[in-house]
C-alpha cells in the first residue's frame, strides 16, 4: 500500500531551487530512509510531507504530495488536520520547557481530542509505546528539560503517538545521541513500523541499511535512485548512489 | 610584552572609573534623600491628611493618588501594548504600513513627557469630557509608555527559541495556541521587564498628570475613577517650589516615599517574574 505518493515536486527557496522533480512513494507501515550529503535537499522533502516549509517566506512549491490519495497542497481548510496526521520528530530533541506529562497531552489538548481520566490514559499509553513510562511513571509532573536527550527524543514521539499521527517524519533523530542510545531508538522504530508510516533523514549510512525497507539517494535537489534497502546497498543502478555509499564523495 | 600589561591595566581603569562614574550619583542620591529624608518619616507622614496648606500633617492623599495611577495606567497600556506586540511581530506582514507603525512607535517613546500632558488634556479631559480626572491621567500615562511596554514584549518574544514555535505548529497548533500556550509563557518574564520599567516611568512623571488629574491640594481620597488626585511627584514639586517656609525634612521625606513606593512596586513585580521563571 502507498501511503504516501510525490509526483513532479519542485520546490524553490526565492531564485534557487532545493527540490528538482521528485517523483517517490512511501509504503504504508514500512520505514523509507533519505540519505545524501549535506545540503542535499533532504530535510526540505521531508518537511514538504507536512507543509512545515509554508512557514518560509519566499517559498514556491510545484507538483503534488498525496498522502492517502489527497494531495495535501490542495487543501482548503486549516492544516491542522494534516500536521496531526504527519507528525515530525527534530534533529534536536525539543520537548517543551513543560512537565513530562504536559508534553504528551500538549497535542491533546491542541485538538481537544481527550479531557481528565480519558487524557491521563492516552498521556500513559504513549508513554508505554516509547518505553518512557517505566522509567519516568513516578516523575510525570517533572519538567521534561531535566531528561536525558534519549528520552527526550523519546518523550518527542510520545507526543506524536498521543495524537494519533499515522506518519512519522524524522529529521536526523539519532545524530545529537550516542550509539548505544541510537540502537535502542532504532529498535523503537522497528516496532513502531507496525503501526506507523516512517520516513528518516540520516546521514549515517548504517543506519538506514539497518533500519530502513526503502532508500531514497538524494543529490543536489534531485531524488538520483529509489529502492529496496537491500538493493540500494548492494547493487545501485547509478553510478553516484555507488560513489556515495561506497564513500567516494559526500 | 610588558606594554600589553599597562595597557590592560589602563583598560581596566577606564572601565571601572565608568562603572563609579555611574554608581556614584546613584549613591549620593540616595544618601541625600535618606539623610534630609528619613527624620520626616512617621505614621502621620505616611498616613494623614496635609494640614496648615501643606507644612504640616501628612502625605497619604498624594501616596495613594500616585499609586492608583499607576495601577490603572498598567492595566491599560499592559494589555494593550503586549497585544500590539504579538500582532506586530507574529501576525502582520513586513509592509510599509507595518514600517511606518514601527517607526511611529519609536517615536512615541521620544516624544517629551509634556507633550503627552497637552495631548491627555486635549484628548481626554476636553474632547471626551472626561474631565481632569484618574481616568484621564491613567490614559495619558498609559499612552506615555505603550512604546516601551512594546518595544520590551516584541524583543522578548523575539527571543523565544525558534523551535518552540516550530514543534507547536508541527503538532498541528494553531498560530494563536502556539503563540498562546509556547511562545507566550516564555516571552512573559521579558514582558514583565517592560512593565516594570514602566511603573518608575508613571510614578515619576509630574508632567503629562499636571493637566490631566493632579490636585494641588485635595485633602481626601478618590471615590471613582473620574475623580481628581494627589500624586507625589506634583506635590513634591509643589512643596519645593511653591510654599514658603515648609520643614526641609517634608521636601526629602516626599522624595524619599516616592523612590520607596517605586523601589516596592518594582520588588512586587520582579517577584511575580521569577515566579513565572522558576516555573518553566
Ligand atoms: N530557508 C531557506 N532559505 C533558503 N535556502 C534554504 C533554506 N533552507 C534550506 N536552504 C537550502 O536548500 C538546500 C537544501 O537544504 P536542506 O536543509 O534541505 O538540506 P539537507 O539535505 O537537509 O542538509 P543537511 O544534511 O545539512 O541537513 C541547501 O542548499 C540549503 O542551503
Ligand atoms: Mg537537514
Amino acid at each position: 500500500m502507498k501511503k504516501i505518493e510525490i509526483e513532479g515536486l519542485n520546490l524553490f527557496y526565492g531564485d534557487f531551487q532545493a527540490l528538482l522533480d521528485i517523483r517517490m512513494s512511501v509504503r504504508e507501515k514500512a520505514i523509507t530512509a533519505l540519505i545524501g550529503s549535506s545540503g542535499c535537499g533532504k530535510s526540505t522533502l521531508l518537511r514538504c510531507l507536512n507543509r512545515m516549509n509554508d512557514l518560509i517566506e519566499d517559498v514556491r512549491i510545484e507538483g503534488s504530495v498525496k498522502i492517502d490519495g489527497k494531495d495535501i497542497y490542495k487543501i482548503k481548510s486549516g492544516l491542522t488536520q494534516l500536521r496531526k496526521k504527519v507528525g515530525m520528530v527534530f534533529q534536536r530533541p525539543n520537548p517543551f520547557p513543560l512537565s513530562v506529562y504536559e508534553n504528551v497531552a500538549f497535542g491533546l489538548r491542541v485538538h481537544h481530542m481527550a479531557k481528565g481520566s480519558e487524557l491521563e490514559d492516552i498521556v500513559g499509553e504513549s508513554l508505554k509505546a516509547v518505553h518512557l513510562w517505566d522509567e519516568l511513571k513516578d516523575r510525570l509532573n517533572r519538567s521534561a528539560l531535566g531528561l536525558s536527550l534519549e528520552q527526550k527524543q523519546r518523550l518527542c514521539i510520545a507526543r506524536l503517538i498521543a495524537v494519533k499521527s499515522e506518519v512519522l517524519l524524522m529529521d536526523e533523530p539519532c545524530s545529537a545521541l550516542d550509539p548505544l542510545a541510537t540502537l535502542r531508538i532504532e529498535d523503537l522504530m522497528q516496532l513502531l513500523k507496525k503501526d506507523y508510516t516512517i520516513v528518516i533523514v540520516t546521514h549515517n549510512m548504517q543506519q538506514a541499511a539497518r533500519v530502513s525497507d526503502e532508500t531514497g539517494f538524494m543529490l543536489l535537489g534531485e531524488l538520483v535512485e529509489f529502492g529496496r534497502t537491500p538493493d540500494i546497498f548492494t547493487k545501485p543502478k547509478d553510478k553516484r548512489t555507488e560513489d556515495y555509499i561506497t564513500g567516494r564523495f559526500g | 610584552m610588558k606594554n600589553e600589561v599597562v595597557k590592560e591595566k589602563i583598560g581596566f581603569g577606564v572601565l571601572l572609573l565608568a562603572t563609579l562614574l555611574v554608581v556614584i550619583p546613584v549613591l549620593l542620591i540616595i544618601w541625600l534623600i535618606l539623610s534630609k529624608g528619613w527624620s520626616a518619616l512617621s505614621w502621620e507622614f505616611l498616613f494623614t491628611m496635609p494640614r496648615d496648606g501643606m507644612r504640616a500633617g501628612g502625605i497619604f492623599p498624594a501616596i495613594v493618588g500616585t499609586f492608583y495611577l499607576v495601577i490603572a495606567s498598567i492595566a491599560f497600556s499592559l494589555p494593550i501594548g503586549v497585544l500590539a506586540a504579538i500582532y506586530l511581530s507574529e501576525y502582520a506582514a513586513d509592509n510599509l504600513l507595518t514600517r511606518i507603525i514601527n517607526l511611529a512607535i519609536i517615536n512615541l517613546a521620544g516624544v517629551s513627557s509634556v507633550v503627552f500632558g497637552l495631548f491627555g488634556l486635549s484628548l481626554f479631559v476636553i474632547f471626551l469630557k472626561f474631565g481632569v480626572s484618574i481616568i484621564s491621567g491613567a490614559l495619558t500615562l498609559g499612552i506615555m509608555t505603550l512604546p516601551v511596554i512594546i518595544t520590551t514584549t516584541r524583543e522578548a518574544l523575539r527571543a523565544v527559541p525558534k523551535s518552540y514555535r516550530e514543534v507547536s505548529l508541527s503538532l498541528g497548533a494553531s498560530r494563536w495556541q502556539t503563540i498562546r500556550h509556547s511562545v507566550l509563557p516564555f516571552a512573559l518574564p521579558g514582558i514583565l521587564t517592560g512593565a516594570i520599567l514602566s511603573i518608575g516611568r508613571v510614578a515619576g512623571e509630574t508632567a503629562p498628570i499636571l493637566f490631566t488629574v493632579a490636585a494641588f491640594y485635595l485633602p481626601k481620597l478618590p471615590h471613582s475613577l473620574s475623580d481628581q488626585v494627589m500624586a507625589l511627584p506634583y506635590h513634591l514639586y509643589i512643596v519645593t517650589t511653591q510654599i514658603p517656609y515648609i520643614p526641609e525634612n517634608f521636601r526629602f521625606g516626599t522624595a524619599l516615599v516616592l523612590v520607596g513606593l517605586v523601589l516596592i512596586m518594582n520588588i512586587t513585580a520582579v517577584i511575580i517574574r521569577s515566579k513565572y521563571r522558576k516555573r518553566k
